[in-house]
């Protein structure tokens, strides 16, 4: 039986900009994530797979400078042009994890206001005792030791690894039908982040709740995703089985990120035929694989 | 109450008072003219003159004279205004009420208006309410407070005559008997509801052409502010949970906002203060910024130091205020106040 994908990007454009000047930034992104599945988007930075995500959820959108055209379905709804329905589904049929968890917490409140404010995103009249409980139980869930002094706290007097459980609960509070993962844990130590990650991914798993992964991260892809995508100057330029992809790249892009990864008898970083950026002209990106993005 | 954080502030305080009351004290003595020939007028005889020198130590030095201020001031006594030919302390008391009411209720219109207005024009950034928004808090920053006055007195007292333009009270209102120099709560607790009526109408233009400044600084201050913390992660990590967006610019992106927005509220508070004196004069307010222009010009001696020593104590509890009201608001100089 296969079900229909919880989330299905089709030839996604995008570009930003005001008043004539656009730079365009996705050239037909797509991508599907079916149910309870664990995909991975992987790029460089300045790829555009962050841009992807924050599309898939409408976050974008209310800017008048963003101009996404192509089709994002979500949830039985069209969010490339954002609005009222894909906001409401945000917090409770799709979450996200954020890179940086301590600075992703709001720190003039405590805990346990912001993780109330989240589980009513899905149910507005939930009682503050109501929502305090469920905080608790799933703040136990990530193995916080002490849920109700951690409530107690604000973001800033908790560690960092504790903070990324804490976003980790909340986004999965709701048991949303997708997360988002934006380099989860990157300003985190290595293992903390391999911690937290397979906590997520089990969590999920449990609840039958997909991923989408973006990292850079070959490693921890590798650890983590069941497909990957590999995105490269806003165009997709690889999808394979995570299994396939590692045993066998078929892009260059590809094969220059996968021998990027450092091996401790390897000689180092290969190096990539690239250029620095051109300041002078900011918005053009250097030569690499395809025509370079075009200024308007 | 936190004594650990606040009875340093009171101790700092305290001594830049002592140093200001030095500074000034020195200054109103080097001002050229003589203040005893002054209060006694042209007609006075120089043994006249000489006399009254003689009683207030004028001819003493400086460090001797500052000795005497610090004895009387020890008793409460501030001196003897030659101007009023009342003691300083009575003027102050007269006075003080009438500006801290004016003050007060400016200070009121400026938040009430001035932080709703940046917080909007934040939230609409680069659209309509925001251009509107920001061009009024350009409007009032730059027009100064007493043209305010006078165009408010104008047009709301003259082409359309809803309001009073001068005094706190009518003729025919009686003067509440003071309690608290207020008259909004004389009045009300006199339980004459009309007067007070009758005072708040008398509030309202001085207070307008007092507040518009400050609301265009507290607009713009706010607007900045919210479009920085607008622009941090945790912003849009509550986009990303689903709360509503209302919700976040009232409240979790308002209060990380209102933390720099409140220390400078607070000096513009304390600054009204002092530059109330030109709305003063324009409606006739009988408040103590006027007596305090009025007294420089009389070379006033101690009606000089006495107003500027009240002005500045109000400054200095203001900005007390606000230390402790940003430590209120903001968790991270709270809880690092507590630790050490």
């Amino acid at each position: 039986m296969t079900r229909e994908p919880v989330l299905t990007i089709r030839d996604l454009h995008l570009a930003f900009g005001r008043w004539g000047r656009k730079s365009n930034v996705l050239h037909g992104i797509s991508l599907h994530v079916g149910a309870g599945e664990k995909v991975a988007l992987v790029g460089e930075s300045g790829s555009g797979k962050s841009v992807t995500a924050r599309l898939a959820m409408g976050l974008l959108q209310e800017s008048r400078a963003t101009h996404a055209t192509g089709s994002i379905r979500f949830d039985g709804i069209e969010a490339v042009k954002g609005g009222p329905e894909i906001a409401r589904r945000r917090g409770n049929r799709v979450a996200m994890i954020f890179q940086d968890p301590t600075s992703a917490l709001n720190p003039t409140f405590k805990i346990r206001g912001q993780f109330r404010e989240v589980l009513r995103s899905a149910e507005p009249r939930l009682s503050d005792a109501e929502a305090d409980r469920r905080a608790e139980a799933a703040l136990a869930e990530v193995s916080i030791p002490d849920p109700a002094r951690a409530l107690d706290s604000y973001a800033f007097q908790l560690s960092g690894g504790m903070n990324q459980r804490v976003m980790i609960a909340m986004a999965l509070a709701n048991r949303p039908e997708l997360l988002i993962a934006d380099e989860p844990g990157t300003a985190l130590d290595v293992t903390v982040q391999a911690q937290t990650l397979k906590l997520m991914g089990d969590l999920a798993a449990t609840r039958g709740t997909a991923v989408l992964l973006i990292s850079h991260n070959l490693g921890v892809v590798r650890e983590f995703a069941d497909r990957v995508y590999v995105i490269y100057r806003g165009r997709m330029v690889e999808h394979a089985t995570t299994k396939q992809l590692f045993a066998a790249p078929r892009h260059p892009y590809t094969q220059a990120l996968l021998s990027a990864i450092p091996k401790i008898s390897g000689g180092g970083l290969p190096d990539l035929p690239e250029r620095s950026p051109d300041f002078e002209r900011p918005l053009i990106v250097h030569e690499g694989c395809g025509e370079p993005a075009e200024v308007v | 109450m936190n004594w650990k954080f606040t009875l340093p502030r009171i101790g700092a305080a305290l001594i830049a008072l002592i140093g200001i009351s030095m500074l000034i004290f020195a200054i109103a003595r080097v001002m050229p003219g003589d203040p005893a020939r002054i209060a006694l007028g042209p007609n006075a005889t120089e043994e006249q003159v000489a006399t009254l020198r003689a009683e207030r130590h004028l001819d003493a030095a400086l460090p001797v004279q500052y000795w005497e201020f610090v004895k009387a001031l020890s008793r409460g006594d501030l001196g003897r205004s030659l101007y009023t030919n009342r003691p300083v302390t009575t003027d102050i008391a007269q006075f003080l009420p009438a500006t801290l009411e004016l003050v007060l209720v400016s200070v009121i219109i400026m938040v009430v208006v001035g932080l709703p207005l940046g917080a909007l024009s934040a939230h609409f950034r680069g659209r309509f309410p925001d251009h509107l928004g920001r061009l009024i808090a350009l409007l009032g920053i730059c027009t100064p407070a007493f043209v305010w006055g006078v165009i408010l007195q104008l047009v709301f007292g003259y082409f359309y005559p809803i309001f009073p333009i001068e005094g706190r009270l009518l003729e025919s209102t009686p003067v509440p008997p003071t309690v608290t120099g207020f008259y909004l709560i004389d009045t009300l607790l006199s339980g004459n509801l009309s007067a007070f009526g009758d005072a708040l109408h008398h509030l309202i233009l001085p207070a307008t052409a007092l507040a518009l400044a400050g609301i265009g600084q507290t607009a713009r201050l706010t607007r900045s502010n919210m479009i920085e913390v607008y622009a941090k992660p945790y912003v849009e990590m509550a986009s990303a949970y689903g709360f509503r967006p209302w919700r976040i610019a009232t409240r979790y992106a308002f209060r990380p906002a209102f933390i720099p927005t409140l220390t400078i509220l607070g000096l513009e508070c304390a600054a009204m203060l002092g530059n109330a004196f030109l709305v003063e004069k324009v409606f006739g307010w009988p408040g103590i910024s006027r007596y305090g222009v009025e007294v420089i010009i009389r070379k006033d001696l101690d009606a000089i130091v006495g107003t500027v020593l009240i002005i500045a104590a109000a400054f200095l509890i203001m900005n007390i205020l606000v230390d402790v009201l940003v430590s209120i608001i903001n968790p991270r100089i709270r809880l690092s106040q507590r630790k050490s």
